[in-house]
């Protein structure tokens, strides 16, 4: 297994966002490989690739958490296998 | 490594610009279950069905939650039936209950729609041919998911109008069987020249007899995508825009790609084509016609339409291949009017007519789509609409289709309502000059001086 998922959150941006996924990736074994983000018009942006090999939950149930996770935060959370952004924007 | 700007640009053409994939369809060929008994082919037509397309729907839900990428529909074309049911059914009402069985099978997989109720008569009907297509109303009225097609002509064959004219005649009586819902089962037949065997589309699709034991074939969408990049190069130059939409339908058919190897893989069973078609919906936004009218048209049907449409296609096209190593299927615009808002809208503002559309349909892939018309259209001026477009697929050696809608009971300036992803379509007028000395002809047209290429 060699995916790489794609965590992206969207949002209004507030305090502690970061760190509240991050401690829920740290928690599930998800080691975080690069983290962007920016904020724009107010909103924030935000996207990381992590390694899912070791993680103690399936992809299924990392994402539904993560979703969770966003309502409760107040941003959309989301999580996509690296390959659908690498197929299509690279040749 | 991918960067936050692509992430947002892909995740934005799901969200606003509704890109999705808009069909995996399984082809499975039946020919295995040929038999002189009619219980046994139905048996054997159902346990194959289930069994090589058992996963489909588990599947396809895996992809849409790894990748966050809709799609829409799962499907299933199949052998056409009037080959795989020919020694056992001695009547219409045997090829019927094959209809059924394909509904059944269909449901108990989860496919929205199952294609291949299809006869390939280009040059000549065999008796089952012909009870086949006899059949077709009652198949249609009394099945929910069966799709059904037909081969009229091809440019190497010529136009056999014999069965163009028998063709007319069944568009009516399954319009008039479904009278009571706006003749609404009109939608699941359609006629062909030069069918492709590997389309994933419906009500077309169905799997060839040049075609291996199964095969996955995705049809992808994107109009909206489309619309909105060509919203970043308003007033630019005609080398921008077409490199623009090149770019777009690379991206859109990548997922595409992306998604017939995974759905290939995971089902074990090998990949065909992607078909890149711009396949458009009701959604606001998702319109062929408002890219047309985005490269610079009023409304879709103005002059110069043609050159648009032409254009488009092409450059869809020259994208798509850059993108997918087999492509098939139909593989080019849309123009489907009840699927497609901007499409409505023309035709309500009489910016469209059908002989533009016929004229439109000489550029780009299928051919009169989801048109409704009078009810009280007779038989010979369908099948003289449906000869004008077989002749233009003949000479000019492409896919044509026709799916014409007479709605039995209404006329010019009613609409038909057809729900979710079929739309409404504002019933448009027909020529009313007689063609029926012309259609009453026996015989078949003969093929063109330019198929013969040995």
């Amino acid at each position: 297994m060699e995916d790489k998922v794609i965590i992206t959150v969207v949002g209004k941006d507030t305090v502690g966002i970061i760190a509240r996924i991050c401690t829920y990736l740290a928690d599930k074994g998800v080691n975080v490989l690069d983290i962007t983000q920016t904020i724009v018009q107010g909103f924030f942006n935000m996207m990381m690739i992590v390694d899912i090999n070791d993680s103690k939950c399936s992809f299924g149930e990392l994402q539904s958490a993560l979703e969770k996770l966003g309502e409760e935060i107040g941003v959309q959370v989301k999580a996509q296998k690296e390959a659908i952004f690498d197929e299509m924007h690279r040749i | 490594m991918v960067n936050l700007n692509e992430v947002i640009e892909t995740n934005k053409m799901v969200e606003e610009q509704t890109l999705d994939v808009r069909t995996i369809t399984i082809g499975i060929s039946l020919l295995e279950c040929i038999d002189s008994d009619l219980d046994a082919v139905n048996k054997k037509v159902y346990d194959r069905i289930t069994t090589v397309a058992k996963d489909l729907d588990k599947v396809a839900k895996e992809i849409e939650r790894d990748y966050g990428i809709p799609i829409v529909n799962r499907r299933i074309s199949v052998t056409p039936i009037a080959l795989i049911g020919g020694a056992a059914c001695k009547c219409p009402e045997d090829f019927v209950t094959l209809a059924h069985t394909l509904d059944k099978a269909a449901a108990q997989v989860g496919a929205n729609l199952i294609g291949g109720y299809s006869a390939l008569v280009s040059k000549g009907m065999t008796t089952a041919d012909e009870m086949l297509i006899r059949s077709i109303p009652q198949a249609l009225c009394e099945t929910e998911r069966v799709c059904s097609s037909v081969n009229l002509a091809s440019t190497k064959t010529g136009i056999n109008m014999d069965a163009v004219r028998l063709m007319g005649d069944i568009l009516l009586q399954v319009a008039d069987r479904s009278k009571d819902r706006d003749s609404v089962d009109c939608m699941k037949l359609v006629v062909f020249c030069n069918a492709p065997d590997d389309n994933p589309f419906m009500a077309g699709a169905f799997h060839g007899v040049t075609e291996a034991d199964a095969i996955i074939n995705v049809g992808v969408s994107g109009p909206g995508v489309v619309k909105k990049a060509l919203e970043s190069v308003r007033g630019e130059s005609f080398e921008v825009l077409c490199e623009t939409i090149k770019k777009t339908a690379f991206k859109v058919t990548r997922v595409g790609q992306l998604v017939a190897q995974e759905a290939s893989k995971r089902l074990g069973i090998p990949f065909g084509i992607i078909d890149l078609s711009l396949a458009p919906t009701p959604a606001i936004g998702d319109s062929v016609a408002d890219i047309l009218c985005e490269i610079g048209l009023e409304y879709a049907g103005a002059p110069g339409t043609t050159a648009a449409l032409a254009m488009l296609n092409d450059q869809v096209k020259k994208g798509g291949v850059m993108a997918s190593s087999y492509v098939g299927g139909l593989s080019g615009a849309f123009i489907p009017v009840s699927e497609d808002q901007g499409m409505i809208n023309s035709v309500e503002a009489g910016a469209i007519t059908l002989e533009k559309l016929e004229a439109m349909t000489c550029v780009c892939s299928v051919g009169l789509d989801m048109i409704a018309i009078p009810g009280d259209t007779p038989a010979t001026t369908i099948s003289g609409m449906i000869a004008d477009e077989m002749a233009l697929g003949m000479v000019n050696q492409k896919t044509t289709a026709a799916r014409l809608i007479p709605v039995i009971g209404k006329g010019v300036g009613d609409t038909v309502e057809f729900g979710g992803l079929f739309g409404y379509a504002p019933i448009m007028p027909v020529n009313k000059f007689s063609c029926a000395d012309f259609i009453n002809r026996e015989g078949r047209i003969p093929a063109p001086i330019h198929s013969f290429k040995n």
